[in-house]
């Protein structure tokens, strides 16, 4: 069993780096040797890099796998029987699928970091919430979309659900008007995919602003991840993004969040001060592309992470395909504790394609 | 309605099983009783009881069982 006890019981950005790093050393050096005894295709491939588990010392000195590695092979380290759900993802292109076995104590986990994380940004109680996509998107129950399995893991903050756009990425104008008038006082909370919003929201939005058809969105937070690669295309930065989104409904309390199928639950949301935050559960390290040598802070590279909810699969320590920066540790002017940071976007083809060559071949 | 049935009422409602075997469900053990089933029972629930339960309980309420206590202990259901 995973006992995160000491990470539940504490608030999700209360460690400093010394407290952190201990807690992360022990615990991700327990899963490294949990996921050698039961996961055989992880013990190989730790076997093929020569790494003597035994003599590590600080977190940062974990293996890593990169992330395509669940693309190509089937990693688990629980019976096929005790697979509880299968997590997919198709990544960007349409390529070989992710797939990310989950027991039911590692779900559960995994939900229960989303509820520790995202509740201390958006308060403990729900929210009247309004989903910035259509209802289609959970209509094939079982074949979730990454889109549909978010906005499921986030429906659990929500009361009264209500989706923006119709089954037609229109946007329902009616639906909005009466969720508003039903929540006229009160807090609410907006999610959704960065590109979906700006695309069949934001437009949508703007075009109506100059009826009477305006959207008092004042009171709202907003959270919305998926990354910016669709909006890079349209030359829309974050900050932009931002500005654009105040000026049309009076949002101004909006949280981006960086997370991955393959680490599902501990996501970094952004702070007021706008920078990506590492809870407790999990951490971020910056690599060289060259060498795969740590990156100073400040410095440029390819972002790797870590997490300790990863029990029924060896996904704790991974390579992902972004590039990013640390900006800082323990203080942000938020005055939240541990790494922040931003990410660039993804990496080039040919140098993500490099690094998993180095584990496929036996 | 006592507690018990409405308690049972909203599983029957939500998933459109029998009283009966509604009573040895566990999460995922049919294939109504998804993520997408959960939030619609835990709307039944809310209703069936006027309370508004938390993230936290939301995520623990994982069979018939242990709904009933985490409605007994957190939200003053008696059964």
């Amino acid at each position: 069993m995973n006992d995160l006890t000491e990470f539940f019981e504490s608030g999700p950005y209360s460690w400093d780096r010394a407290k952190k790093s201990a807690r992360l050393l022990a615990k991700l050096g327990e899963l490294t040797e949990w996921h050698l005894e039961h996961c055989e295709p992880y013990r190989r491939i730790l076997d093929h890099l020569g790494v003597d588990v035994a003599a590590i010392n600080r977190y940062e000195d974990i293996p890593f796998l990169p992330v395509p590695v669940f693309k190509t092979m089937e990693l688990r380290s629980i019976t096929s029987e005790s697979v509880f759900k299968t997590l997919t993802s198709s990544g960007t292109t349409g390529q070989a699928v992710s797939r990310i076995y989950l027991d039911r104590e590692t779900a559960s986990m995994q939900q229960k970091t989303l509820v520790k994380i995202v509740s201390s940004f958006t308060s403990a109680s729900r929210l009247p919430m309004l989903i910035i996509d259509s209802p289609s998107v959970i209509k094939d129950r079982k074949m979730f979309s990454a889109r549909g399995a978010g906005i499921l893991g986030f429906s659990m903050f929500g009361v009264d659900r209500t989706y923006a756009l119709n089954d037609e990425m229109k946007i329902n104008v009616a639906a909005i008007e009466q969720f508003l008038e039903r929540h006229s006082n009160e807090r609410i909370l907006l999610f959704g995919f960065t590109f979906m919003i700006w695309q069949f929201f934001y437009k949508e939005l703007l075009k109506l602003s100059g009826s009477k058809e305006r959207f008092d969105f004042s009171k709202g937070v907003l959270i919305h991840g998926g990354g910016w690669k669709k909006l890079a295309n349209e030359a829309v930065s974050p900050a932009e993004f931002k500005d654009r989104l105040e000026l049309v409904c009076g949002l101004t309390d909006i949280h981006d969040y960086y997370g991955m199928v393959e680490q599902t639950g501990a996501i970094y949301m952004q702070c007021e001060c706008g920078h990506l935050h590492a809870s407790n559960f999990s951490d971020v390290l910056i690599r060289r592309g060259s060498d795969f040598s740590l990156c100073g802070s400040g410095e440029r590279g390819i972002v790797q992470v870590v997490s300790v909810l990863p029990y029924s699969y060896p996904g704790h320590s991974l390579l992902t395909q972004d590039e990013g920066t640390v900006l800082g540790e323990d203080d942000c002017p938020c005055g939240r504790k541990g790494k922040y940071f931003v990410i660039h976007g993804r990496l080039k083809n040919a140098e993500v394609r490099g690094c998993s060559d180095t584990f496929e071949r036996k | 309605m006592t507690n018990i049935e409405k308690y049972t009422q909203a599983f029957v409602n939500a998933f459109g099983v029998d009283a009966e075997s509604a009573k040895a469900l566990k999460y995922q053990d049919i294939p109504a009783w998804d993520s997408v089933g959960h939030m619609g029972l835990i709307a039944q629930l809310e209703e069936q009881f006027g309370i508004m339960m938390e993230p936290d309980d939301i995520v623990d309420l994982s069979s018939f069982e242990k709904g009933k206590d985490i409605l007994a202990t957190k939200y003053g259901v008696e059964f």
